[in-house]
């Protein structure tokens, strides 16, 4: 049975088992119906001529995990950022892990999605912001569809937090392939400031396929820091789906690290309504073998006065492809924006391909808006230079590529983070040196 | 003058009228519209054409007939129906004349109007001409002096009749009939155009050039352009587009094919001004236009454009780097005003190694109008050491129109090396304060400022045409361009 259908047809069996007089109860249902007719997408959609899913979705997945399994902490240590106090939310084959996580309710709202969708005391939030921005593609369809488990995270009015908060996706092949569906929200009140890490792993072979899908909600002057790290198996595949609402002088920003994963697609949206707001996306890609990295981001400039930065380093090795789609509306009220976007890539071998396309859509006269794009080798003097002094060809290319990447990672606030980061870069690139030199 | 503003502007730019915008009274011999298999054969008979171009127009028509509009580009606009256009119109003043009194005088004076003369343009700028009225070429100039070196230059239908063996071998290389929906249209019906080939070694001595307008309503006008430069050869190659004005929306679908063979170099410059419209969108040319060159080895094409005209434009001039070394140039200012829509661009395909190519595309967006760049630049995988430089720079008017740009960059080979860089602006307050404080009034900073946005574009065309060029950019924006 082909997925499409198999979803649709497992859309009843779904319902029943969650709670149908849920008040999300119709959007599910409005949305299945969009997924029937939009079904997944196809090359033949211009945001999709650079990524086929079909090697994806041959799989058939199981779309409810059965069985639970348990994971020792010890086991899954590694993937944490361990080093530093953090709120946890864990779910392992898509089901909340109450061992591994931490979660809190006091004073702020760092729990499950699950309990926000079915408890009244969240009902006003739910109603105000769930599935109020996603869109109603095929695939965040087919997410709010089933729509039941995830990470919701509500920061009240004027809170800092101190802690970061941790989201992980553990997949541990208890079965033979793995269909998951995680949905977030996250609402961040006036003043407040959060910073989110994301993290999918699959500890199998067994083939996943996640299709992720997250609201933020940045209400007036937030802060919301949101980082997510893609660093999966060859066999696992994710496409996430991002929403991004900005209020008024708020700062959202998305850091996004793509090293492995046989196929990942972020799709990451930015709506602006507010004046003044900050949006920053960044993202460095190391990949190699025939792994397929599509980065597609939309900001979508309503307000006056608004900024957005977007800065995308990949270095592609190997069969692997990559893809930068990047579009920049400015609508008509838009005065006075500033829009940036750049791409950079480095191709390694022969058969690494890069297909990118920095799209600017421009409908206000008063802006500052530019792309740029480049596609290049390492600088032969500079590995020249580097050589003269000693260092090995291996820890000299590494050095290049890493100062090629420095920038996105000079803006990480979390200083664990940074150094886990440029720890795994280190090990991409296959030296062991780290780089603070 | 000095409280001249960019409001003054822009009124000024809703008001002005298409200038070239009269119609000429000339009998035409014109077919019943429509189009189906005998319309085809009819047209191949009227040119007198062999059995093969007869074959090869129906062979197009039955693949159109089977394809589908496309409509993918960022342009809005009633479609035409295929069926209420006249698909051949030609002057009825033939056969054709020995000398330039013996034509209509007032074709002639369409010419005068158009500031086209022939004589001053024999006289003063050399240049030798192959003039399109609906078309049928009417009058060759310097085809002598051409013919000593051994260049071909002539309409189409002539050199079918004349040189078919150079047809047959190259017409529908570069642009196959099925390539797209337009050209496969123009493969069936194109009425005439310009042949050109330059034989091996010879560079040609002066600007060949050719202009087209569209006279009779409704009809559409499908040229056909071929220009081979044989080894070694050059040629620079100009091409000027004005139509009437005309309520009814016109089709304009030609197809150009460039082939440069090892070492030669192509330099192709067209000033198009179809009839935009008017002030409140009413009217003008639909534009759908398919170019194409192929570089062989150590060729180069270079392509310039100055678009101001045409209410909807549809055009990717590109080039096919085949051959090693192989160069190709991509240099276009777009202009448009009140409901214009443009969505203009280049396809630069790297096959060969060591291929370089370099678009520079100036985009000018006045009024309600809509200016899209959209470009592919494709590095095969076995095309090492390629090269790619591209510039998109737009510049709002106003802030009821919108710029667009949709570059696509394929890289599969990693010794490419590309670099894309877009930016979006107006004209500065400040860069008006600046000028105004240098005692320079508003109108003529604003004519150095879009002057100066454009020159990159302008000093690429050749001398006589940047004169012309400057004149359509006045027409488009006037009292900006000194």
């Amino acid at each position: 049975m082909e997925l499409k259908e198999k979803l649709v047809s497992s859309f009843m069996a779904f319902e029943n088992m969650v709670d149908i007089d849920s008040p999300v109860h119709d959007i599910r249902t409005e949305a299945i119906k969009t997924f029937e007719v939009e079904g997944f997408p196809t090359k033949r959609q211009e945001a999709w001529k650079y990524t086929s899913l079909n090697s994806v979705l041959k799989h058939d997945y199981s779309v409810f995990p059965k069985h639970e399994k348990a994971l020792e902490f010890k086991d899954v240590k590694k993937y944490f950022l361990h080093e530093i106090d953090s709120y946890k939310i864990i779910f392992i084959d898509g089901k909340y892990s109450s061992h591994l996580s931490q979660t809190t309710h006091d004073g702020i709202d760092v729990c499950l999605m699950s309990s926000a969708l079915t408890k009244p005391k969240y009902r006003l939030i739910i109603e105000n912001y769930f599935n109020k921005i996603a869109s109603n593609d095929g695939l965040s369809s087919l997410n709010t569809a089933f729509s039941a488990e995830g990470a919701y995270i509500h920061i009240p009015k004027n809170k800092l937090v101190e802690k970061p908060i941790q989201i992980l996706h553990f997949s541990t092949g208890n079965e033979s392939a793995l269909m998951l569906q995680p949905r977030n929200l996250v609402v961040v009140d006036e003043n407040s400031h959060v910073q989110i890490i994301e993290r999918h792993q699959s500890l199998t072979d067994n083939p996943i396929l996640t299709n992720s899908v997250t609201e933020i909600f940045a209400n007036k002057r937030a802060i919301v820091d949101y980082y997510k790290i893609q660093n999966d198996k060859s066999t696992a595949s994710l496409i996430d789906n991002t929403f991004i609402n900005q209020k008024q002088e708020s700062i959202a920003k998305v850091h996004t690290f793509s090293f492995g994963g046989k196929l990942t697609r972020n799709n990451l949206n930015y709506y602006q309504n507010g004046e003044r707001i900050d949006s920053t996306m960044k993202g460095i890609t190391i990949i190699g073998d025939k792994q397929h990295v599509d980065h597609n981001t939309l900001v979508h400039h309503i307000k006056p006065n608004c900024e957005s930065h977007q800065d995308y380093k990949g270095i592609f090795d190997d069969r692997a492809t990559g893809v930068f789609n990047g579009k920049v509306v400015v609508e008509k009220e838009a005065q006075k924006t500033n829009a940036f976007q750049a791409n950079n890539n480095v191709l390694i071998s022969d058969k690494a391909s890069i297909n990118t396309k920095p799209q600017l859509e421009i409908f206000a006269d008063d802006v500052k808006c530019s792309h740029g794009c480049t596609i290049g080798q390492l600088d032969e003097s500079a590995m020249f230079y580097l050589r003269s002094r000693g260092i090995p060809e291996k820890e000299a290319k590494a050095l290049l590529m890493f100062a090629f990447s420095n920038n996105v990672l000079d803006s990480v606030k979390i200083p664990v983070l940074k150094n886990r980061i440029t720890r795994i870069i280190a090990n991409k690139l296959g030296v062991d040196i780290g780089f603070d030199l | 003058m000095s409280k001249y503003t960019e409001d003054d502007l822009r009124e000024e730019l809703k008001t002005k009228e298409y200038e070239y915008g009269f119609y000429t009274d000339i009998e035409s011999e014109t077919f019943s519209k429509g189009l189906n298999e005998d319309i085809v054969k009819a047209i191949s008979k009227k040119k007198e054409e062999p059995e093969w171009m007869t074959e090869w127009r129906l062979e197009a028509f039955r693949v159109w007939k089977e394809m589908t509009e496309p409509d993918w580009a960022n342009v809005l606009y009633e479609k035409p129906d295929f069926q209420a256009i006249s698909y051949y119109s030609a002057p009825n003043s033939k056969p054709k004349y020995d000398s330039l009194d013996e034509v209509d005088p007032e074709l002639l004076e369409t010419f005068e109007k158009l500031g086209i003369s022939l004589d001053e343009q024999k006289k003063l700028a050399g240049v030798a001409m192959d003039v399109v009225v609906d078309s049928v070429s009417v009058a060759t100039t310097f085809k002598k002096t051409l013919a000593e070196k051994g260049i071909i230059f002539m309409s189409i239908s002539e050199a079918i009749q004349k040189y078919p063996e150079l047809v047959k071998k190259y017409i529908g290389t570069v642009v196959p009939q099925k390539d797209n929906f337009y050209a496969a249209l123009n493969s069936a019906v194109f009425s005439d155009g310009s042949f050109c080939y330059i034989p091996k070694g010879v560079k040609c001595p002066m600007e060949l050039s050719t202009y087209f307008r569209i006279n009779q309503a409704g009809t559409g006008q499908f040229e056909r352009t071929l220009v081979i430069a044989d080894e070694g050869s050059y040629v620079s190659y100009l091409e000027g587009c004005t139509a009437p004005s005309r309520d009814e929306n016109q089709l304009h679908a030609a197809v150009v094919e460039l082939i440069a063979l090892d070492n030669a170099e192509i330099k192709y410059s067209t000033v198009q001004n179809w009839f935009p419209g008017n002030a409140e969108g009413k009217g003008g040319v639909y534009n759908f236009v398919t170019k194409r060159g192929l570089c062989e080895k150590n060729a180069k094409i270079s392509w310039t454009q100055v678009e101001t005209g045409s209410a909807v434009t549809w055009k990717y001039p590109s080039c096919i780097l085949k051959g090693d070394n192989s160069v190709g140039e991509f240099y276009s200012i777009a202009v448009t005003n009140n409901y214009q829509q443009a969505d203009t661009g280049t396809k630069m395909i790297h096959l060969g190694d060591n291929t370089k190519s370099t678009i520079i595309s100036k985009g000018i967006s006045a009024g309600k109008s809509q200016n899209s760049y959209r470009g592919l630049v494709q590095i095969s995988s076995r095309a090492n050491n390629a090269r790619n430089f591209s510039q998109c720079d737009s510049l709002l008017m106003g802030n009821e129109c919108g710029a667009h740009t949709f570059p696509y960059i394929e890289a599969n080979n990693k010794s490419a090396q590309i670099e894309h860089e877009a930016t979006t602006s107006k004209i500065g307050e400040d860069q008006i304060f600046y000028c105004n404080q240098r005692g320079i009034d508003t109108e003529k900073a604003i004519a150095l400022i879009v002057n100066g946005f454009s020159k990159e574009v302008l000093n690429k065309l050749p001398m006589e045409f940047a004169v012309e060029a400057q004149k359509l950019l006045e027409i488009s924006l006037e009292g900006s361009v000194g």
